[in-house]
């Protein structure tokens, strides 16, 4: 089925036609009211009144995410905060998270973008949907909830976490869709398999995002569940879930290209590629009033699928992201920044500078460890004290980065010494 | 009179303590008294040494993590009840016991025991008191 026929199956004229005419729109709102986008248009000279076609906006800078830390909190919102009724948050690339916020108007546009693609991922009135994503700031859980119940299905608000219930409810509860990241989902089908419950689930459709994944573990997600299981994605910065989503022909996600415009970059560069190329997705926001993005850098890296999709959608469609041109992890769905971590230890008193990120896989899940080289001797004869240490650690990283890291002391000198660029994660969870 | 006890950070991996024992050795340093403090991933290695500068140095030049604490050497009558005494005698006067291990070592009927307690004069008032023998540096490093 297909939610919204009007636009998905429109021909690219049209698609073309409303992109303009509602960029347009959204860059003169983005002038009149946030001074750091009036500035910038000011120094390039760039008047949205003047364009002429889509292809005027390369003329305009990127936004990048240290524009949002920067703007911290509410700077680059586009309507008083009386018109704010959401507010969410994620990752910064420091200390501070980087915040988002929505209107009642975007709130609906958000419910459509996730309306369109349950849809397409085969989701309908009638379903039961298990939303494990984690409920708070991130903007994956709330995002899907209200798409889920635009469309008429039962939503079950469980959250993140507690495996056991996790599968209990959704025997119990009979639920027909999974929400999760796919890495978990993979975790709980062998917590159902161990419990003995598989024949008894109803799961049929698996929506699945927040981090990527590989074909191999969508293979063995639709093998073990019995399901068949679709990716989407989105990034907090633009909305949140709900950009892009697989339609149930599983060859690319569609893009909702009436309020997201896309572009394929080369990132060292900047310059715009050519339609089909690899590179790193750039959007902005067509439709999103309370705070427009323009020409925001995703850093995940991907190409366009401009051919008609067998489904009857005219939607261009985005690649599975190949990786990033940054060096953001994603563990357990969660974006973390090796910047963030250098953060919290710094200034911390008895450890050195120098720090290694050990990211691995075990039973489906990431396990993420920091570890540290211990320089001060004073606490060396207290192992309460050494205890205590690696206590505060931990507790710095997990305000910064909402996730527990255990924090392992090592010998001085011993963790990697880099002369050009440091490379301080060592990612195994694909080996 | 304290004695000085070395204690060393050392990661939890097959062959770390060996490598450190083997550059004490390699330099001609004994090891007198030892105990190791392990968690998961690391353990605090507690040592008295026959030449304590000289260890420092050598350890500290290795890059290791190095730490010198007083501690007491006492002589322990080697009978049923011989600690015990001494134990009971510090919780009577409130003195915390914060570690204690024994040495590798021993004199004819007395174990030697290394005491870290929250309160060293406390505790070797407390030893003079109660005739438990404490020893020197020199002592200990003569057994």
């Amino acid at each position: 089925m297909i939610w919204n026929p009007g636009i998905e199956q429109a021909d690219r004229e049209t698609i073309r036609a409303v992109q303009f005419e509602r960029l347009k729109k959204i860059l003169i709102h983005a002038r009149d009211n946030v001074p750091f986008y009036r500035d910038r248009m000011a120094a390039s000279g760039f008047v949205p009144e003047e364009m002429t076609c889509l292809e005027d906006i390369q003329k305009l800078d990127f936004t990048v995410k240290t524009d949002l830390r920067d703007n911290y909190p509410y700077g680059l919102f586009a309507v008083p905060m009386d018109d704010i009724v959401r507010v969410h948050a994620s990752s910064g690339t420091t200390g501070k998270p980087i915040v988002v916020g929505y209107t009642k108007e975007d709130l609906e546009t958000w419910s459509e973008c996730i309306a369109r693609i349950v849809t397409g991922a085969g989701a309908s009135k009638g379903d039961i949907a298990q939303v494990a994503f984690g409920y708070g700031l991130f903007t994956g859980a709330f995002g899907l909830h209200y798409g889920l119940e635009k469309i008429g299905a039962a939503v079950v608000p469980i959250s993140s976490g507690n495996t056991a219930r996790q599968i209990q409810i959704m025997e119990d509860f009979g639920a027909t869709v999974l929400v999760a990241t796919p890495s978990y989902a993979l975790y709980l089908a062998e917590t159902a398999e161990k419990a003995g419950v598989m024949d008894k689930l109803k799961l049929r459709i698996g929506l699945f995002g927040a981090e990527p994944s590989t074909e191999a573990m969508r293979e063995e997600l639709e093998r073990r569940f019995g399901i068949i299981a679709t990716e989407n994605y989105g990034l907090s910065e633009v909305m949140g879930p709900g950009v892009a989503g697989e339609c149930t022909c599983k060859k690319g996600m569609h893009i909702n290209e009436d309020f997201f415009y896309c572009e394929i970059i080369n990132p060292e560069t900047g310059e715009v590629l050519p339609e089909g190329e690899q590179g790193e997705l750039v959007i902005t926001t067509l439709s999103k009033y309370a705070m427009p993005m323009i020409r925001y850098r995703t850093r995940d890296i991907t190409r366009l699928l401009t051919e008609k999709c067998e489904c009857g959608r005219t939607t261009y469609r985005m690649e599975k992201c190949k990786g990033r041109s940054d060096d953001m992890l994603i563990i357990r769905g969660v974006n973390v920044f090796p910047s963030q971590i250098e953060t919290a230890l710094l200034g911390v008193q008895g450890i050195g500078p120098h720090y290694e990120i050990i990211v691995t896989r075990e039973n489906y899940t990431d396990k993420i460890e920091v570890r540290v080289e211990l320089t001060d001797e004073e606490n060396l004869d207290n192992f309460a004290e050494l205890e205590r240490l690696r206590n505060y650690i931990g507790n710095r990283i997990r305000t910064i980065c909402q996730l527990d890291m255990p924090i392992r002391f090592v010998s001085p000198n011993t963790l990697k010494r880099f002369e050009g660029k440091a490379r301080r994660v060592v990612d195994l969870r694909n080996q | 009179m304290y004695v000085k006890q070395i204690s060393v950070f050392l990661e939890n991996t097959t062959g770390t303590l060996a490598a450190m024992t083997g550059l004490l050795g390699k330099n001609g340093i004994d090891l007198i008294a030892m105990s190791i403090a392990d968690t998961e991933h690391y353990g605090i290695l507690r040592t008295i040494v026959s030449d304590t500068d000289k260890a420092v140095q050598v350890l500290k030049d290795a890059g290791y993590t190095v730490k010198l604490t007083d501690v007491l050497a006492v002589s322990v009558p080697d009978r049923p009840g011989g600690l015990n005494d001494v134990l009971e005698a510090l919780a009577d006067e409130e003195i915390g016991i914060n570690y204690v291990y024994s040495f590798v070592r021993s004199t004819g009927n007395h174990a030697m025991v290394i005491f870290r307690v929250n309160n060293l004069e406390a505790a070797e008032r407390l030893f003079a008191k109660h005739n438990v023998q404490v020893l020197s540096q020199e002592q200990v490093r003569g057994l």
